[in-house]
Parts: C-alpha cells; sequence; structure tokens
C-alpha cells in the first residue's frame, strides 16, 4: 500500500510499509549502509507523520516479509492475540503512542495489552517516541521470570556476571567468577561465552558452573553460551544444562544464517524442562540480538534494522525465556555510528522488548571503531536504569577480553544500584548477605581476602 | 597521591588476564584504574584513527627488494571508512587504473597490505611478517605480484586486487580491530581464485600476529603452509583445515606446485 504525506508543496510517496518505517527510522549508520535511511531530515519527519496516521490494523495487514516464505512472519500473525487487540484495533500509531503514556496504561494494563502487540507495531509507535517516552513506558512494564530466583521485581535490578577468558582457562574463569561474587553481581545468570564451540570443553565449564553453584548454595543459574544444536547434544549426555542459549534474529534468514530454526528452539526448551534443574520457574531460555544482525546476514528484506530487532522478540517471546538482551554497541559503528545511536537503539530495543512482554536486558557495550567511550556508556545505562532495564551485563573491569569490546563491570552495577536506589533478585540479595559478602542494606562489605568464594579460587590454580 | 589498594584477592589476578580485583572507591573505581582503563582505549581509538605511512613502508619492502603499488579504496576520509564497509571493498577507479597499467603475467600470489582498522599493526609488523615469507615464497617457487599497499581497504578489496593483477590467490594483510590489551593485531586473510563476491567462509584467517601473539615469524610459516594447500587443492576456506601444526615437524620435502 502506498502512502503520501505533503509538507508544503512537497509530497513524499512510500510504497511500502517497509519503506514507511525506514524513512520514519532515527537515524542510523546501518539503514543508511543498506541505502533506506531517509534521504533528508524532512522526509524523516514527513514519513513519522504518515505512520502517525496509519491505523494499526494496516499495520497487521501488510505483512514485512511474505507469510508463506518466513516462519517468524507465520508465528507473528498465527499467534496475534486478537481479542487484546479489540483494546486497540480503532487507534492509528499516534494514537498508541499517546495511549501507552496515559496514567491509565499501567503495568497491569500493559500486561494484558503485550499479546496484542507485533513487532511491527512496537517498532512502529517506537519510531515516534522520544528518549523520554521510550523511559517512562517501558518503565511501566513489569515482567517477572523465575528458574532459581525471581528476575524483574519492582525495584530491582539483575546483573549477569559474564567471566569470560581468553582459552577457557577453567582457574581463570574460576577467579572472575570470584571476583563478581564477591562485588554482588551474578543473580541474573551465570554466563560465559566460551572461546570454541567444542562440545567436550562446554561440558567441562558447564561442570565447573554447576558444582560451584551448589557448593556454595548460589540462588542463580548458570549457562554457558554455546550454540543451541552444542546445548541439545550436551543435554542428551547428561550435562547439567540450567539455560538453553541461543542468538536469534528477526527473519527466517537470520536464523537460518545463526544455524537455527524456530522447531529446534521448541526442542531445546522441551529438553531443558524436563531436566527440571529449576526450583521456582520454568524459564528455562537465553535469547541475545542485536540491531544489524539482519542485514550483516543480507536476510533483511528492505526492513529497517531496529524493525528487523523487534521481530527478533517474536521469536523469543514464543519461548518463555528467563533473559533475553540486545548486545547492543557490538557489532560497530557501520550499524551504530556513535554513542547517540547506541542510546537510542538501547532504548527502542528496551521498550520494544518489554511492551512485547519480554524480560528486557542490554548488553551496553561499544568497540573500540566506534565513536563512543566510557561516558557514553555511563549515560545510557542510567537511561537504562530509569526505564527499568531488568538486567545489564557484569564483565570485570568493563574489559571482555575473549570477546574484545566493552561492556558495563560489576562496578557500574553498584553505581546503578545506588544513584537509582536498585536491589538485586531477593533471594540472591539473601544469599549474599548470609555469605557476609553484603550488609542487611546490600552494601558491600570491607573486602576480605580470607572469604570462602576466594579460598575456592584459589585452590583451584592447580 | 596515596594509592587505593587493590583487593584482597589480588593473587587470583594472575589467573586471568581479565581486570579482576582492582579494588573501589565507595561503589566506584580507584582513580589509578579509571586512568588505566582510559590510557588503553585512547591507544585503541589513536590505532583506530592512524593513518598509514605508505611511502615508509614501501621503502622498508624495497630493502626486501620487493616492487610495490599504492592503491586507495572508494572509501576517502577514515570516518567513511569506518561508516560503509562496501566502500572499503571497491577500488577507486583511478587505482584500478594504475594496477591495469601494470604490465602482468598471471602470478600465483599477491601480497595486499591494507591499513585496516589499525595502521600501527600494518606499519609495526607487516615487513617482518613479509620479510619471514620471502624465503618460503623462494622455496616455494611462487611467482609474486607487486606487492599492493592500500589505503582504506577491508579484507574484500584484495579480491578486487587480485583479479585485477591476475592472481591465482590473495594474501591480504590488514590491521585487525584494536582491543584493549592490544591495538597492534595484524590479521592475514588468504583467498583462492579470488573475485569480487567472496564470503569469509571462502577464506582462511591467521590473526593475532603481533609479537606478543603470533610471532611473524611464525605466522610465515603459516601462511606458507596455506598458500602450498591453496594452490595444489585449488580452494580456500572451510573446506581447508589449517593443519601446518601438525605439519610443521615433518621433513618438508621441496614441493611442486601445479601451473
Amino acid at each position: 500500500m502506498p502512502f503520501r504525506q505533503r509538507i508544503k508543496s512537497t509530497t513524499y510517496g512510500f510504497a511500502t510499509l517497509a519503506e514507511l518505517l525506514a524513512k520514519a527510522s532515527p537515524a542510523r549508520a546501518g539503514d543508511r549502509l543498506a541505502g533506506i535511511a531517509a534521504e533528508s531530515a524532512e522526509e524523516n519527519v514527513a514519513a513519522k507523520m504518515a505512520l502517525a496516521d496509519l491505523p494499526l490494523r494496516d499495520i497487521l495487514a501488510e505483512p514485512l516479509v511474505p507469510y508463506e516464505t518466513d516462519e517468524v512472519t507465520r508465528l507473528i500473525l498465527d499467534t496475534h492475540d486478537t481479542a487484546a487487540f479489540q483494546a486497540i484495533a480503532s487507534l492509528t500509531v499516534g494514537e498508541l503512542r499517546e495511549l501507552l503514556l496515559e496514567p491509565a496504561s499501567d503495568s497491569a494494563a500493559l500486561a494484558r495489552l503485550a499479546p496484542a502487540i507485533t513487532p511491527e507495531i512496537a517498532a512502529a509507535v517506537s519510531k515516534l517516541m522520544r528518549n523520554q517516552d521510550l523511559i517512562l513506558a517501558a518503565r511501566k512494564c513489569r515482567v517477572v521470570t523465575r528458574f532459581r530466583n525471581t528476575i524483574g521485581l519492582a525495584g530491582t535490578m539483575a546483573v549477569r556476571l559474564q567471566p569470560n577468558h581468553p582459552t577457557d582457562d577453567p582457574a581463570g574463569i574460576l577467579a572472575a567468577i570470584a571476583d563478581g561474587l564477591m562485588y554482588g553481581a551474578g543473580d541474573a545468570v551465570i554466563g560465559i561465552n566460551p572461546a570454541t564451540d567444542s562440545i567436550a570443553r562446554t561440558d567441562s565449564l558447564l561442570r565447573l558452573l554447576d558444582d560451584l553453584i551448589v557448593r556454595f548454595a548460589i540462588p542463580t543459574q548458570a549457562c554457558v553460551l554455546s550454540h543451541v544444536t552444542t546445548t541439545l547434544a550436551l543435554m542428551e549426555k547428561g550435562a547439567p544444562v540450567d539455560l538453553v542459549f541461543q542468538s536469534i534474529g528477526g527473519t527466517e534468514g537470520v536464523n537460518r544464517s545463526f544455524g537455527v530454526s524456530l522447531a529446534m528452539l521448541a526442542e531445546a526448551q522441551e529438553a531443558a524442562r524436563a531436566l527440571k534443574r529449576d526450583t521456582l520457574g520454568d524459564n528455562v531460555m537465553y535469547f541475545e540480538s542485536g540491531q544489524g544482525s539482519a542485514l550483516s546476514a543480507n536476510a533483511h528484506h528492505g526492513i529497517d534494522q531496529q524493525t528487523c530487532e523487534a521481530r527478533a522478540y517474536a521469536v523469543a517471546r514464543a519461548f518463555s525465556p528467563l533473559l533475553v538482551n540486545t548486545v547492543v554497541g557490538f557489532i560497530g559503528p557501520e550499524y551504530l555510528y556513535d554513542g547517540k545511536e547506541i542510546l537510542r537503539a538501547a532504548l527502542e530495543d528496551h521498550f520494544c522488548g518489554k511492551l512485547m512482554g519480554l524480560p528486557m536486558g542490554v548488553d551496553v557495550c561499544y568497540t573500540n571503531h566506534a565513536e563512543a567511550d566510557q561516558d557514553d556508556m555511563d549515560a545510557i545505562l542510567a537511561v537504562l536504569a530509569a526505564a527499568g532495564v531488568t538486567y545489564i551485563m557484569g564483565v570485570p573491569g568493563a574489559d571482555d577480553v575473549m570477546l574484545g569490546y566493552q561492556s558495563t563491570s560489576f562496578h557500574d552495577a553498584l553505581f546503578v544500584r545506588e544513584a537509582f536506589s536498585l536491589k538485586r533478585a531477593p533471594e540472591f540479595e539473601e544469599w549474599l548477605r548470609e555469605m557476609d559478602i553484603t550488609d542487611e542494606a546490600g552494601h558491600l562489605l570491607p573486602p576480605r581476602s580470607d572469604h570462602r568464594l576466594i579460598a575456592n579460587a584459589t585452590t583451584q590454580r592447580g | 597521591m596515596r594509592e587505593r589498594p587493590r583487593d584482597p584477592w589480588l593473587s587470583l589476578a594472575a589467573l586471568t588476564p581479565a581486570r579482576i580485583a582492582l579494588g573501589r572507591a565507595g561503589a566506584s573505581l580507584p582513580t589509578r584504574e579509571v586512568l588505566s582503563f582510559a590510557l588503553a582505549h585512547a591507544q585503541a581509538r589513536d590505532a583506530v584513527h592512524a593513518g598509514l605511512d605508505r611511502p615508509a613502508l614501501a621503502r622498508s619492502l624495497a630493502a626486501l627488494g620487493l616492487a610495490t603499488v599504492e592503491v586507495e579504496s572508494e572509501a576517502d576520509g577514515r570516518d567513511r571508512y569506518l561508516a560503509r564497509p562496501d566502500l572499503g571493498r571497491r577500488l577507486a577507479a583511478p587505482s584500478r587504473e594504475r594496477l591495469e597499467s601494470l604490465a602482468h603475467a598471471p602470478c600465483d600470489l599477491c601480497l595486499m597490505v591494507g591499513d585496516g582498522l589499525s595502521a600501527t599493526a600494518v606499519a609495526e609488523h607487516s615487513p617482518a611478517l613479509i620479510g619471514a615469507f620471502l624465503p618460503h615464497a623462494a622455496r616455494l617457487g611462487l611467482k609474486l605480484a607487486a606487492v599492493v599497499i592500500a589505503r582504506g581497504a577491508r579484507v574484500a578489496l584484495g579480491d578486487d586486487v587480485a583479479l585485477t593483477l591476475n592472481a591465482r590467490a590473495v594474501a591480504v594483510l590488514i590491521g585487525e580491530r584494536p582491543g584493549l590489551s592490544a591495538a597492534d593485531s595484524l590479521g592475514i586473510y588468504l583467498t583462492y581464485g579470488a573475485r569480487p563476491g567472496m564470503t569469509d567462509a571462502q577464506r582462511n584467517c591467521i590473526s593475532n600476529v603481533r609479537p606478543l601473539g603470533l610471532a611473524p615469524s611464525e605466522a610465515a610459516a603459516r601462511l606458507a603452509w596455506l598458500v602450498e594447500a591453496a594452490l595444489s587443492r585449488g580452494i580456500t576456506g572451510v573446506d581447508l583445515k589449517d593443519e601446518s601444526d601438525a605439519l610443521s615437524h615433518a621433513a618438508a620435502e621441496a614441493p611442486t606446485l601445479p601451473r
């Protein structure tokens, strides 16, 4: 369906919904690289104006990727809750923005609405929202998930402890974990990105994490972020798998480039649930995604990178994940050029995920060839904390020595807790007190060399 | 200034290059750590934005007895280079004409040295690497094209260069994305039958070439093994596994290459 917007004597035309969404997107490098960005600032606003007047029904009526050839489109349309959609069926995109900002759209109302929100609707409305709108609407969304603790309660923010090592050295990994736990991090998950995808290596890392969690009765979950096929093979062999990880994207083509399909994810979810390793809930999946993956895999179908990203959240939503995070600045400046673009993308991804009902975390990060630095990360982190981000990463000193990028640190998490009065997952918070790592208020006690966690990491030195 | 102590589990820091046991000032980093991180990032940023001194590199290579030719990609300017990887993969028209004007019979291998994301790495390590590779090239009887020194280069620029120079294979020596711990890593990408449109799955990569990583002499031996295998089997990429480790102790027979 063609769209038009007249501004004084100029009429801007947009041939398809994909073109309208792309041209309405806030400026970013990846859309320019794909050749689909607005060609002038005025065209960008003209597209936003046309988008504001677009009925939500019309978005449902025009799939961005054909139903017949894309299983993500089929998932989106087949699982759309038409009963819940009645509440917003008569609205335009611009009217939905205003509804979301009304006080009456509280946590309960937004939770009821979530199954009516397709990724395209979420992406469309986000393009009309300023950063402050993205903060206000997202912070009202409440998504709570459970495995061995409770993630996402009001007034909390969790941290993934990310103890990566360039060669997966067990002693080095245990040292980084001990450091992180002593800094009060690790309630979201203790999650290792392995340096290789070898089955034997992943198996030994899983056992390392399981031993630690059992030995110290840590109310958290472990994950080795291998490919889903590796994790499936390991579950068959009886390896101690808490969470199944997978990188996902928003079109069937991106997922194929990652070597995954919806059927494969369903099989893995079922296998992990059957292990019954949880104590509180069966949210067993952990997904990562990030703007730009579809263009990078040449599977974007002319869709802007933010809308592609939102479609990945439809994939995530189908598997009731414990955790989902966008790895927002990892992909590089050809997709998100500088701190401003990374900040905008972080807020959009977090908002879209939350609106669709996901436990949305953000890997606030950058690479050395992006126009960004620690000050940009501090600003993004603070803004996300205001938006109620579910969890962030905890990397020793913000420097991931395996993946070669900068994320947020254990110290950064403490900064956020102090500045925004945010607690950890309650079960983990209690464990830290029992372990004499924090005081009653959750603040770190003075560091001790004779702590059991340190002694444990020291004896592993071999 | 009196320094804040590191954490009392500092001994664990010997087990990992990760930044652990940093200590804290309240919830925040000690000043020492803020500055040490800032320095590492500054060095990485400087490496990303440094320009390659191509005449100096050409002189170093001339001292090894090598002819060189300078080319540019369509990505003019560092900002444009970073934002538009597609332009960094295409030869600028004058550079294409320059290469076409060279008299060139078919050859076995073209070495292309490109600035990539760290001109520092290229300037500091590519002469040593090429110097160590030349004896291998002589042993293998390789016919080499003039060494191409490229500005604004992505790996795939080598595909265009190899096709224009009628080379059977191309080895691209290029500055890798600087990390906080090392800003001077050189990467080597070998592609057989290169032409525009090749994917990374069709290349073999040797990465982290630097004195404190993979030493240039060792990288040169590995490259020679790959070049020999690529030219005799007619492939590079995922179907050509690097077995140079297994063979490095085997007696090396003087191999002959198919023409």
